[in-house]
């Protein structure tokens, strides 16, 4: 069933926007054509409409042509919206229930996947450092967007949302003084080194990537959400396959494994919070 | 399993949970139809919104779930800190993106690709608010061929909101709390 219906801020169809979809796997390798449509679609037409282009036509052809726009295409349909501590609840519960369970290993491998500007990441440094594990851990940041790990590498949010994350991180359950782990740089925070030292940002690909190690711990928040169904089931099963027999996968608040093809491997931890462990290999 | 063959969402902001909360005892059990809430507030009373409008309402009330098909006769609420869209295969998904008028869930954006999802087998119901969310989604409803609502600015708690969309959007009705399920079941062909 494919029904066509313009309105004023939807001028490219949901057959215009996978043509440019199925353009840009040709030409470039990325692959958005199993992602959910509505959400790529809101993106896709919002750049349209930002660039200003005067028909669908040279939207495709810009695309096709300049290899520089189609990054800028590919970054600006992902989406990179991230706070440090999201949901503080879910910290507390890593925080109280997973972290004790990681300090019984000599040395603690976690991947954050879809890490986007990296906040999340500097998040659970933070965490791993009251813990005292920080200098036995190493978190691998990847996601599919280069621009934004550049940013990760960084570790520099803006000094404006400090107030929210001091918030947010004593929410979640944080005793120390937030702002001693940043300097304040003009309208920049920028995080201690100690913290950025234990993280590997690097370019990986959910869709069409491996398995690089194997883990026992995996974060990937608001990702899945993107993902049709195939895809989720797909990528479910490279964190299966990524994480050691008892280890840990931690998704967003509205991202489940029910009724996926991993479900049975996995059960979840008794609180309110998405947290898995992987109960069979 | 076929999915509801019309659709009616309804956005609010502030002063929008009484119309709500007055037009839910009124809705017949058999609607043919799905509901769809879209209520701007803090994300901390998320689990009390859904419990209280269940004890107002004949049909289940849930939380909209990422890829959960819209079914008939079913009231939903769009989760807070998230942006609700509407698949063309009539199911829902989320998408945590940028704010759209300061606000997640923003009203336009659901109206917006509820439009595209269902065309003329749609109405967007516009209630109480102080913020401008809501207009440009009730011009792309009424463009995709859908029927647009809003509650009379003289019955809002915060006029703003009904006031700006009936100023600026082609509204084809506007409705006293009171006078919403009995129209909500009339559209719905109860």
């Amino acid at each position: 069933m494919f029904i066509s219906i313009n309105v004023s801020r939807n001028p490219v169809s949901e057959q215009e926007v996978s043509l440019l979809l199925n353009d840009v796997l040709e030409r470039y390798g990325y692959d958005f054509t199993e992602y959910a449509p509505a959400s790529i679609n809101r993106r896709v037409n919002h750049l349209y409409l930002t660039d200003r282009f005067p028909s669908f036509a040279e939207y495709r052809y810009r695309i096709i042509s300049d290899p520089a726009y189609a990054l800028r295409f590919v970054e600006e349909i992902t989406v990179n919206v991230t706070e440090m501590f999201r949901d503080p609840s879910f910290y507390q519960a890593l925080r109280t229930q997973v972290l004790p369970v990681l300090a019984t290993y000599p040395s603690i491998r976690v991947w954050h996947a879809g890490c986007s500007t990296g906040e999340e990441v500097y998040s659970f440094a933070i965490l791993l450092k009251e813990a005292k594990l920080l200098h036995k851990a190493v978190i691998y940041a990847t996601d599919i967007n280069a621009g934004v790990l550049e940013k990760g590498r960084k570790g520099m949010f803006r000094l404006s949302q400090m107030q929210q994350y001091s918030r947010n991180y004593m929410e979640a359950g944080g005793r120390e003084d937030f702002s001693s782990y940043y300097t304040a740089n003009y309208e920049y925070a920028k995080f201690r080194e100690d913290l950025g030292r234990k993280i590997i940002f690097s370019p990986h690909n959910l869709v069409t990537d491996g398995s690089f190690n194997e883990f026992q711990l995996i974060i990937c928040r608001n990702v899945l959400i993107y993902f049709n169904k195939k895809l989720q089931d797909r990528v479910l099963t490279l964190f299966s396959d990524s994480l050691e027999q008892l280890g840990f996968l931690a998704l967003g608040s509205k991202e489940t494994l029910n009724f996926t093809s991993v479900a049975d491997r996995f059960r979840q931890l008794e609180n309110r919070e998405k947290i898995w462990r992987k109960v069979q290999l | 399993m076929s999915t509801a063959p019309y659709l009616f969402v309804i956005g609010g902001s502030a002063g929008g949970l009484q119309p709500i909360l007055t037009l839910l005892p009124g809705l017949v059990a058999s609607l043919p139809a799905a509901i769809l809430i879209v209520l701007h507030r803090q994300s901390h009373y998320e689990s009390i919104l859904t419990d209280l409008l269940s004890t107002r309402c004949c049909l289940p009330v849930m939380e909209a779930a990422e890829k959960e098909p819209l079914q008939p006769a079913t009231v939903y609420i769009a989760p807070a800190d998230y942006h609700l869209l509407i698949e063309t295969d009539h199911t829902f998904s989320l998408d945590d993106s940028e704010k759209v008028n300061f606000s997640r869930p923003s009203i336009d954006v659901t109206f917006t690709s509820a439009a595209l999802a269902y065309g003329s087998n749609m109405t967007a119901l516009l209630l109480s608010g102080a913020n401008i969310d809501g207009t440009e989604g009730l011009i792309d409803v009424h463009n995709a061929g859908g029927t647009t609502a809003v509650q009379d600015p003289a019955s809002a708690e915060v006029d703003y909101m009904p006031k700006q969309a009936i100023m600026q959007a082609p509204v084809d009705v506007i409705l006293q709390p009171q006078e919403m399920a009995a129209f909500i079941n009339r559209m719905a062909g109860v």
